[in-house]
């Protein structure tokens, strides 16, 4: 079947077939993982309204359904949410700069997709399997400022510029101590290589043989940098509502803002996976092998940990107050990057020794 | 595609220097970091091409913009002195060409004959590699940078840190040490009934 539909565009292109067809395999690759991901990030959103709905004891968003399906209400909130956003207008305001107006958004969701090329989902199922995969992620997950940079000073308005200020200065300070949580990974795994780096994890002891029982202060810092990178409260300075409206997207509207908030939880998603993979073991499972389905390492447990992870996120928006502008700065520059640089020294020491048992 | 980066560097970089608007002048240079990244990374030097896109395009440059947008620059004031700087500018230009060439094209250093890398093996890892040579050869080199480095960043917060004399800073561990005894006074009183509002009394 598939061979038949085949021979035609073989048969067209001739000796360019084989750079077409990689090519037009890549762009399916890519769709097969991006795809479900926007749906992901849709129903996040739901998933967020709801968990902090119950955490307020309200209802959350319990209209709009499927059919008419009763016991669906709220599932087609995100839909309508995107309707909504995709048919309104785009304002560009009068003296902005057009171009790097439209180009922010843009830069905003970029990385943040790009970044899912070398993520592994299972042994075998990555997009791209280099090398240098987490310098790769540390790059892209770097370049996510510039699309709040531009925008702030595109929107030519005085909130969205403060809060462009407040986010760049945020995230290139814990970008130092998210970096270096990840240095500390990667002298525990020997890898660069995500994929090497769940396999190193692999051990008799199930869920203690996992990195965040070696590394646990690296993780905390990797998780709480995560919440700020990613602009969510208790960080959300860049945005917060009762300084500066909106922060740096104040002035955009419909599709452009739908694209910057697509770009948040994104990587919002992106960050938990990676927290699962770098810390949690991954796709590995908790329980030991002889319990079956439940001992199997699987997709699954991937996912699984990814969503404890992003609902621990939105557990933080519902309990914490936002912090302070300075106490931002002071927990990155004064707590976190001191607490990792001296873990790694640690662990360094700590791996000489025979008291290190995390090795394969 | 070298020659797809090659020309979108190549412009980038022109456009560095001949953009009206500093921002966009910033953010030229940031895209002839990211060509410039890519082609090292086609030369199979992944670790460079990514630690410049982290280095300088996800930090260095994002200050850069963080200091030229907030900056107040007066665009004919900057254009002022293009003319008399061109001919300086044009000579240092010229010369670093030069320089260039003679590398690459005079025989003397023996660039032309050296044989071209064998491609890289499967497993080989750039980083590793790296890696390994930084921390046994060129250990103390290397040290020595680093110590050179952080010399200049102490020298540079030692000479920028002031302690502003009536500034409203507070200590975070004095702010945490506080005990309620010290702020609030809970007095036991008996309760007291309010007396019923008259007609017409609106409280």
């Amino acid at each position: 079947m598939l061979d038949s539909l085949l021979a035609y565009p073989q048969e067209l292109l001739g000796p360019w077939w084989p750079s077409v067809s990689s090519v037009v395999w890549t762009l399916v690759k890519i769709l097969i993982i991006v795809v479900p991901l926007m749906l992901c990030v849709a129903y996040l959103t739901l998933w967020e309204r709801k968990l902090i709905g119950f955490m307020q004891i309200r209802i959350g968003p319990n209209r709009t359904t499927f059919f008419g399906i009763s016991w669906l209400a709220g599932f087609a909130q995100p839909i309508a949410d995107g309707l909504k956003l995709l048919v309104k207008e785009i304002i560009v305001p009068t003296g902005s700069n057009k171009f790097l107006f439209v180009l922010a958004p843009i830069m905003a969701i970029m990385p943040a997709l790009a970044a899912w090329a070398v993520v592994p989902f299972s042994p075998e199922l990555v997009l791209s399997n280099i090398d240098a995969s987490l310098l790769y992620l540390l790059a892209m997950t770097s370049l996510g400022v510039y699309g709040v940079i531009i925008a702030g000073w595109a929107s030519n308005s005085k909130y969205a510029f403060l809060g462009a200020l407040r986010s760049a200065a945020q995230i290139v300070s814990y970008e130092i101590a998210m970096g270096f949580a990840l240095v500390g990974v990667l002298m525990a795994a020997q890898s660069l290589n995500l994929g090497e780096i769940v396999k190193a994890q692999q051990g008799s002891a199930g869920l203690f043989s996992w990195f965040w029982i070696p590394l646990f202060p690296l993780f905390m810092t990797y998780v709480i940098s995560g919440v700020a990178e990613t602009n969510r409260a208790p960080f959300d300075v860049a945005e917060g509502e009762s300084e500066i409206v909106a922060g740096f997207h104040v002035e955009y509207s419909g599709m452009t803002f739908a694209v910057f908030f697509l770009a948040e939880y994104a990587n919002m998603i992106l960050i938990s996976m990676l927290t699962a993979i770098l810390f949690l073991g991954g796709w590995l499972s908790p329980f030991p092998a002889s319990w079956g389905v439940l001992g199997a390492s699987s997709f699954g447990w991937l996912i699984l940990k990814a969503f404890i992870v992003v609902s621990t996120f939105i557990w933080f928006r519902a309990t914490f107050p936002r912090y302070r502008y300075d106490q931002i700065m002071r927990l990155g520059w004064k707590v976190f990057i001191p607490v990792t640089l001296v873990w790694i020294v640690i662990l360094g020491a700590w791996m000489q020794t025979s008291l290190w048992i995390w090795w394969k | 595609m070298f020659w797809f980066f090659a020309t979108i560097l190549v412009f980038a970089a022109l456009r560095v220097i001949t953009a009206r608007n500093p921002v966009h002048a910033a953010l030229f240079l940031v895209l002839a970091f990211c060509t410039s990244a890519g082609i090292w990374i086609q030369l199979e030097a992944e670790f460079l091409g990514i630690a410049l896109i982290l280095v300088y395009v996800g930090a260095v440059m994002v200050l850069f913009l963080f200091v030229v947008m907030m900056l107040d620059i007066n665009l004919t004031r900057l254009r002022e002195g293009f003319w008399s700087y061109l001919p300086v500018g044009a000579v240092v230009a010229v010369l670093l060409i030069l320089e260039m060439m003679v590398y690459l094209i005079q025989p003397y250093f023996g660039l032309v004959e050296a044989p071209r890398p064998d491609a890289a093996v499967a497993g080989y890892s750039n980083t590793k590699e790296l890696g390994r040579l930084i921390y046994t050869d060129y250990v103390y080199p290397f040290e020595l940078a680093a110590v050179i480095l952080l010399v200049a960043i102490v020298a540079a917060i030692a000479l920028t840190l002031r302690h502003r004399k009536h500034g409203k800073y507070i200590d975070p561990a004095a702010q945490i040490n506080v005990r309620r005894e010290d702020r609030v006074r809970i007095v036991s009183m008996p309760s007291v009934k309010k007396e019923t509002p008259k007609d017409g009394d609106p409280s």
